[in-house]
């Protein structure tokens, strides 16, 4: 006859178990034991140097092999939303040789490289399918010429450098800002120069005076002194009075508005002579 | 005396209490072949809506069955713990088996035992009601005033119901509480076994690290499963076909009025198998199990069963023998443990019962052929009772065996009165310091 083992639980292993059934021991159950089973494992593999070694060399090589598959490879860099110009300058700068695997472009820092150019507000790199690296900019436009002691440059919206250009001449199109901490106010230089549509053929460029209100000066000498606050109201009255008498065609040196309460006329050598005379 | 019992069972009530909060709760039956384990989940706000097809029957809508293993008894006999370490190897096989099963840790054990010689006992008392008016002390009153025959100082009392009172020439009231009269009286079933098994029994569990919550004669709890509502109301016996005891229980108006067993039972068969053709016990197990019956007829001359497979030597002995000579062995025995249960049934006055029903059910009664045996030495009215389905319940457990597991488990979820479940009243506390002190007093000045 078979003899068979006795079936039953030894007193320790008994009280194993239903410690094991405790309900406190139930994540334990679920994540402790595993957890200590894979860690025990791993160690014990791993205590000896040689195999640390030939596994990171394996790893390396994994990955250098996977990421030179011609399914994966970089070959190609595409630059959107930039002018030829800002495209020549984030190639420039971020002078990578193609084809390039992968694994080696650091996309973040690639996109902190175009960042860090003047003309792009924002930019974001992506590896595109057949190994296209795609870089999308949002490109800064110049709304204004800034001309400082040393240098011109334009400024976009924000009152942010865009470009360095050798003169003024070079864009004709945005209104001249000057003065220290012009760049700081360009929205409101904006609206002034919407404002002064009137006269903008004989507008020469805004002033920035002690960094806290502006002078528009026009050409033969011509300026108008405008308040801290409310320029724009106030030049608004000053093109309209232009507009309806001709304010600023007689010989007006300056157009003081600085206290919009009382504003004040400069005139011109001939028109005190005459005045004199008269 | 009074006040031992109330305090064993009062404990154990507390543990049963206990469990219920928790809402876990074992029960173990204790038998000579096998021990079974069910593991309950008890839901006191179980919406029995939701099942479909289930009642408000006997309780049973109120727990669920989550674990169930059933393990080879071992150092039982009779029904009764006799090598307490092996029946504690076997407590804890069953135990941890249960408990995988149910993915949940126990702690509380409703356990009954089928040995133990129990003997029954039907007491009265009787009280004046204090305020016309039935109270809760007054049923203490009376429960307490039925004077407890002198049952012997190596025993102890398993189960104490009230099963009928009388206010007044009303008879069989269940609940006399609130009712209007002036003398009440009350019919108490008391049970009693002997105290070694049941504390060996105690002891085995104990070691298990359980907490014991409850013990149950396993007669009586066989019956309350295997036995429909209305053979319990109008009277009917449950004959609890064990391995080494038959338990005999006489139920009338949903109450047990009588328990007995006989210790003769299903391995008593196999030990006249084994010895008849002279096989190995496990052998004369199996061809019991298969092959077995008590009802012989022409066919069973020709089905020969061949018995030499697992047994050693005795080359070209006769190795096979004819079903016909199975049941000539088997079919005595079967009579004589059928005979032995009729004369306790007769002594027990079985015959004025208004319902002679009797419902064959344990392990034994599974031997074919004999519910027509039992019919002609029992009575007509015979049938062989399968227990209650209850949820859960694994199919493998559902057999006639399980009977005494199942109603263990309607027991604890339904809980029967029990005379300890009612507050001691204070002048039978208070009664015994009282006088002790008053004859300190006397003999010392």
């Amino acid at each position: 006859m078979r003899t068979m083992k006795d079936p039953a639980p030894s007193r320790l292993e008994y009280r194993m178990k239903r410690l094991m059934l405790r309900p406190s021991m139930r994540p334990f159950r679920r994540f402790g034991m595993p957890v200590i089973a894979l860690a025990t494992l791993v160690s014990l593999w791993a205590v000896d140097e040689g195999r640390r070694e030939s596994a990171v060399a394996f790893l390396s090589e994994l990955r250098n092999e996977v990421g030179e598959r011609p399914e994966l490879i970089v070959r190609m860099m595409i630059v959107e939303g930039a002018s030829p110009e800002l495209a020549a300058s984030i190639r420039k700068s971020l002078s990578i040789e193609f084809p390039v695997s992968p694994f080696n472009l650091r996309l973040a820092d690639l996109t902190e490289k175009v960042q860090a150019l003047d003309a792009v507000a924002h930019a974001s790199l992506q590896v595109r399918s057949r190994g296209v690296l795609v870089v999308e900019v949002d490109e800064r436009v110049p709304v204004a010429v800034w001309r400082s002691d040393d240098s011109v440059v334009l400024l976009d919206k924000t009152g942010y450098r865009v470009a360095t250009v050798p003169s003024r001449v070079s864009r004709p199109d945005l209104p001249l800002v000057a003065g220290l901490g012009a760049d700081a106010a360009i929205p409101e230089v904006l609206q002034l120069y919407y404002v002064a549509r009137p006269i903008r053929d004989r507008l020469r460029g805004f002033i920035r005076v002690g960094e806290r209100r502006w002078d528009v000066v026009l050409d033969r000498g011509q300026s108008i002194k405008l308040p801290e606050t409310q320029a724009v109201t106030a030049l608004k009255k000053v093109v309209e009075l232009d507009v309806a008498q001709d304010l600023l065609e007689r010989d007006i040196s300056v157009v003081d508005f600085r206290n919009s309460q009382r504003p004040v006329l400069r005139l011109g050598q001939t028109a005190i002579g005459t005045l004199h005379d008269g | 005396m009074m006040g031992d019992i109330y305090r064993n069972q009062r404990a154990m009530r507390a543990m049963r209490q206990t469990a219920m909060q928790r809402g876990v709760i074992a029960v173990l039956d204790v038998g000579t072949s096998k021990i079974a384990c069910l593991i309950l989940v008890l839901e006191e706000n179980m919406d029995a809506a939701n099942d479909e097809g289930i009642g408000n029957l006997a309780g049973q809508e109120k727990f669920r069955v989550i674990g169930a293993a059933t393990t080879r008894s071992r150092g039982v006999e009779f029904g009764e713990t006799m090598v307490l370490r092996e029946t504690e190897r076997a407590i804890r096989t069953a135990v941890q088996a249960a408990q995988k099963m149910a993915q949940c840790r126990v702690d509380h054990v409703m356990a009954c035992a089928s040995g133990g010689r129990p003997r029954s006992y039907g007491l009265a008392g009787q009280v004046q009601v204090e305020r016309e008016i039935v109270t809760e002390s007054d049923v203490a009153h009376v429960l307490a005033s039925c004077d407890i025959p002198d049952y012997g100082a190596d025993r102890e009392i398993l189960h104490a119901q009230p099963v009928n009172f009388v206010l007044d020439h009303r008879s069989g009231l269940t609940d006399p509480r609130n009712q209007i009269g002036q003398r009440l009286a009350c019919d108490m079933h008391m049970l009693t076994a002997d105290r070694a098994p049941i504390g060996n029994l105690v002891h085995c569990v104990r070691r298990c690290d359980l907490e014991m919550a409850g013990l149950a004669m396993s007669s009586y709890v066989s019956g309350i499963s295997a036995l429909v509502e209305d053979e319990q109301e109008l009277g009917a016996a449950c004959i609890d076909m064990g391995g080494g005891t038959t338990g005999i229980s006489i139920f009338l108006k949903r109450h047990m009025i009588y328990a007995d067993a006989v210790r003769l039972g299903g391995e008593h068969v196999t030990h006249d198998i084994a010895m008849g053709f002279k096989v190995p016990m496990n052998v004369a197990e199996r061809i019991k199990t298969f092959h077995g019956g008590v009802v012989a007829t022409g066919m069973d001359d020709r089905d020969m069963i061949e018995i030499d497979r697992e047994s050693e030597s005795w080359d070209g002995e006769r190795r096979a023998v004819s079903r016909a000579e199975l049941i000539g062995i088997m079919r005595p025995r079967v009579e004589e443990i059928l005979e032995a249960v009729r004369e306790r049934l007769d002594a027990a006055g079985f015959e004025h019962l208004p319902s002679q029903q009797i419902v064959l059910t344990g392990g034994a009664s599974q031997v074919p052929g004999i519910d027509s045996l039992a019919a002609r030495i029992l009575g007509q009215q015979v049938r062989i009772g399968h227990p209650l389905r209850v949820r859960g319940l694994p199919q493998a457990v559902t057999g006639t065996a399980f009977s005494s597991a199942v109603g263990l488990s309607l027991l604890a979820a339904h809980p029967q009165d029990e005379c300890w479940d009612f507050e001691l009243p204070y002048d039978f506390r208070a009664a015994r310091p009282l006088k002790r002190a008053v004859k300190w007093f006397r003999t010392n000045w």
